[in-house]
């Protein structure tokens, strides 16, 4: 181990994946990185107003509020999706034709494209032609997502994990498949409870595919767009407005270069310190506690 | 306390099995006395984990009875047995330490805590697992996660009987023989039927008193490994037990003598007899025309000169392997292995072979047959 040559000539091989990053990260990034230190006017026009933009947008009351509508959403689909998808692969069948067939039915939604799921969910819930809207209505119950700010939340949520929970599922049946044999034998050899295997075996040997589930469904949610969209318009008011909709509208509605650009840097970089904080966190809690006394 | 007794056992993964291929398990009969350190040796395939998993209750035999103490035991689930398994992979559950694995089985049976503790220490020590108890079990080496599993099985004291199944297949080779002589250890510090698959008859023959050779699905020789080596009851084992196996010759009966192909054999009065009876209750039978010699490369004695009793021979090759040197020769075009011992003088290309007459041993349809008990 401690025989390393030192040959500097080894950077040679990081060199294209440098090159490549590059292309596809950094050099984007730092565009939106000298918008936002700059208010541009012109091709000209140009002045350095250094974390001013970045004050506004953390003090924006609406971009607030955003935010933690955002922060919400994506703790409440995160804590009903990865549940139930986990709760699906227990069930799903395991082999045969019916495995197939459930994994293909399962998978559908995940095929549908954003829009296509805000344009669906929309119609579905119309009081007059959507199934969903016209059935409730017909029960009596009062829901209008253009005018109830709760009917808003309780659709969107139900469309998110509709569209998304069978990820989470597909992802926790490849990971339950992955488990050998011997460890559901030795289970039954050391007189396991059905809850006992699933707490001390399933469970942790999903530890890794939950880790890529919660990622992939937090980036995804916390950066959820098209479907609300489509269906609310963020509204009723700005009940259902979240930041990528705030970032658009200042970005693209409004032409405010340097404050969006700003604010996309706040918002990559929550993403990135959450999902850095998790990550670290699941990981050291696999290692082993430190020795008493140091070693 | 258990006596496994295997009564009329057979098993078939097929649902309508047709014919003998389709089982993994053949019809067969056996008994693991209470205490025993059994083994279970066969090659890949064979049938030994799955009698294991018949036995520990993981499958249920599609024929036949499996008694635990001459009760029937077939649709008992394996958390019924009094039994523990190690498997080849080390089963270990990762999220826990070291002594809550230990503690697991136990306190799925409601174990008060007090009892817990004392149990598992005790088993740690045996097993040299004490200063890993704080650890988890996730970053332990191979071996030490293989004692943890052992363990699991240690820690009860309803379990009469462990079955082991290939436990060292992906451990280190030095710390097989450790792990294996830690196994003999625990067997004669509790009284616990152990029951060991293995495909390595060196690990078979030092962990076990007796020997249990598979083959097809059928034990086909149980005896003590020197048994096994010395009265192989089934070619196979002779060929699969010795290193190199036994040499088999198909002979025929012919003009007053015991014929391979063209060259007389000189053999025992008495096997002699033997062949000849042989070929006789074959004459009319063309499905026993089976007849075959076995000798195991350790009895033949080869020198350049020829003396009474000896065969001619062509000697292919001499292999030094350090305590002994390994000789193969051609006798009627086909390939024998003899072992010479060590300063054995080197030996021409023509050279005569002895065969020791009292350890020729004859097989009729591959089972052996005791010459002079005709």
């Amino acid at each position: 181990m401690n025989n390393k040559v030192p040959n500097n000539r080894a950077w040679l091989l990081v060199l294209p994946m440098l090159v490549l990053v590059a292309f596809s990260a950094i050099i984007p990034l730092m565009t939106v990185v000298n918008y936002s230190v700059q208010d541009v006017l012109g091709p000209n026009a140009r002045f350095f107003t250094g974390t001013e933009w970045f004050q506004s947008m953390l003090n924006d009351d609406a971009l607030q509020a955003a935010f933690l509508r955002q922060i919400s959403f994506s703790l409440i689909i995160l804590a009903i999706q990865i549940p139930l998808g986990i709760g699906i692969a227990l069930i799903m069948p395991k082999r045969g034709w019916q495995a197939s067939a459930v994994l293909i039915l399962i998978t559908l939604p995940l095929l549908i494209p954003w829009n296509v799921v805000g344009s669906i969910w929309q119609i579905f819930t119309r009081g007059d032609i959507g199934l969903m809207g016209w059935g409730l209505r017909e029960l009596g119950i009062e829901y209008n997502i253009t005018r109830n700010a709760g009917d808003a939340w309780v659709t969107i949520i139900l469309m998110d994990v509709w569209h998304w929970t069978p990820l989470v599922a597909m992802l926790c049946y490849s990971g339950l498949r992955s488990i050998p044999e011997a460890y559901y034998q030795a289970a039954r050899i050391d007189r396991a409870s059905k809850w006992a295997v699933f707490r001390y075996i399933q469970l942790p040997k999903l530890t890794n595919v939950l880790v890529i589930a919660v990622l992939l469904r937090f980036m995804h949610s916390f950066m959820i767009y098209a479907e609300p969209f489509v269906l609310t318009g963020g509204g009723p008011g700005s009940a259902t407005t979240f930041l990528s909709q705030s970032l658009t509208t200042m970005a693209v509605g409004q032409q405010d270069l340097g404050p969006s650009a700003a604010f996309s840097l706040i918002y990559f970089l929550v993403i990135l310190l959450v999902s850095w904080v998790f990550y670290t966190t699941i990981m050291n809690m696999q290692k082993d506690k430190p020795p008493h006394g140091g070693a | 306390m258990a006596e496994i007794t295997l009564k009329g056992l057979a098993h078939s993964y097929e649902k309508t099995p047709k014919g003998a291929a389709d089982y993994a398990i053949r019809q067969m009969d056996h008994v693991w006395h209470q205490g025993g350190a059994y083994a279970l040796l066969g090659p890949s395939g064979c049938g030994k984990s799955t009698l294991l998993n018949i036995i520990s209750g993981l499958l249920e035999p599609s024929e036949g009875d499996v008694l635990f103490d001459g009760q029937r035991v077939n649709e008992l689930p394996p958390e019924e047995r009094n039994i523990a398994q190690v498997f080849q992979f080390p089963v270990i559950y990762d999220t826990m330490t070291v002594f809550d694995n230990l503690a697991f089985p136990l306190r799925n049976m409601n174990t008060p805590e007090y009892r817990v503790k004392p149990k598992v220490l005790e088993v740690a020590d045996i097993l040299e697992l004490t200063p890993l108890l704080d650890r988890k079990a996730k970053n332990l080496t191979a071996d030490e996660k293989q004692k943890v599993s052992m363990g699991r099985g240690l820690v009860r004291d309803d379990v009469t009987a462990i079955l082991f199944d290939e436990p060292l297949t992906v451990i280190d080779p030095q710390l097989k023989w450790k792990l294996r002589r830690k196994l003999k250890e625990i067997h004669e510090r509790f009284n616990i039927t152990m029951i060991y698959v293995t495909h390595d008859q060196l690990e078979a023959s030092t962990f076990a008193d007796k020997i249990a050779v598979m083959y097809e699905g059928q034990v086909v020789q149980f005896g003590t490994p020197r048994e096994l080596f010395e009265r192989p009851a089934h070619t196979f084992v002779g060929y699969f037990i010795g290193s190199p196996g036994m040499n088999f010759m198909a002979v025929e009966y012919r003009d007053d003598q015991v014929m391979f192909g063209t060259q007389p054999l000189p053999v025992s009065e008495q096997m002699k007899h033997a062949v000849a009876s042989a070929a006789n209750a074959s004459a009319n039978d063309i499905s026993h025309n089976n007849i075959k010699l076995g000798i195991r490369p350790e009895f033949i004695a080869i020198s350049s000169s020829e003396v009474a009793n000896s065969v001619p021979i062509q000697v292919t090759s001499v292999q030094d392997l350090g305590t002994y040197s390994l000789l193969t020769f051609k006798l009627n075009e086909q390939t024998f292995k003899a072992r010479l011992p060590e300063g054995h003088p080197p030996v021409s290309e023509a050279a005569f072979a002895h065969f020791d007459a009292a350890h020729v041993a004859l097989y009729i349809d591959e089972y052996l047959v005791e010459a002079g008990h005709e």
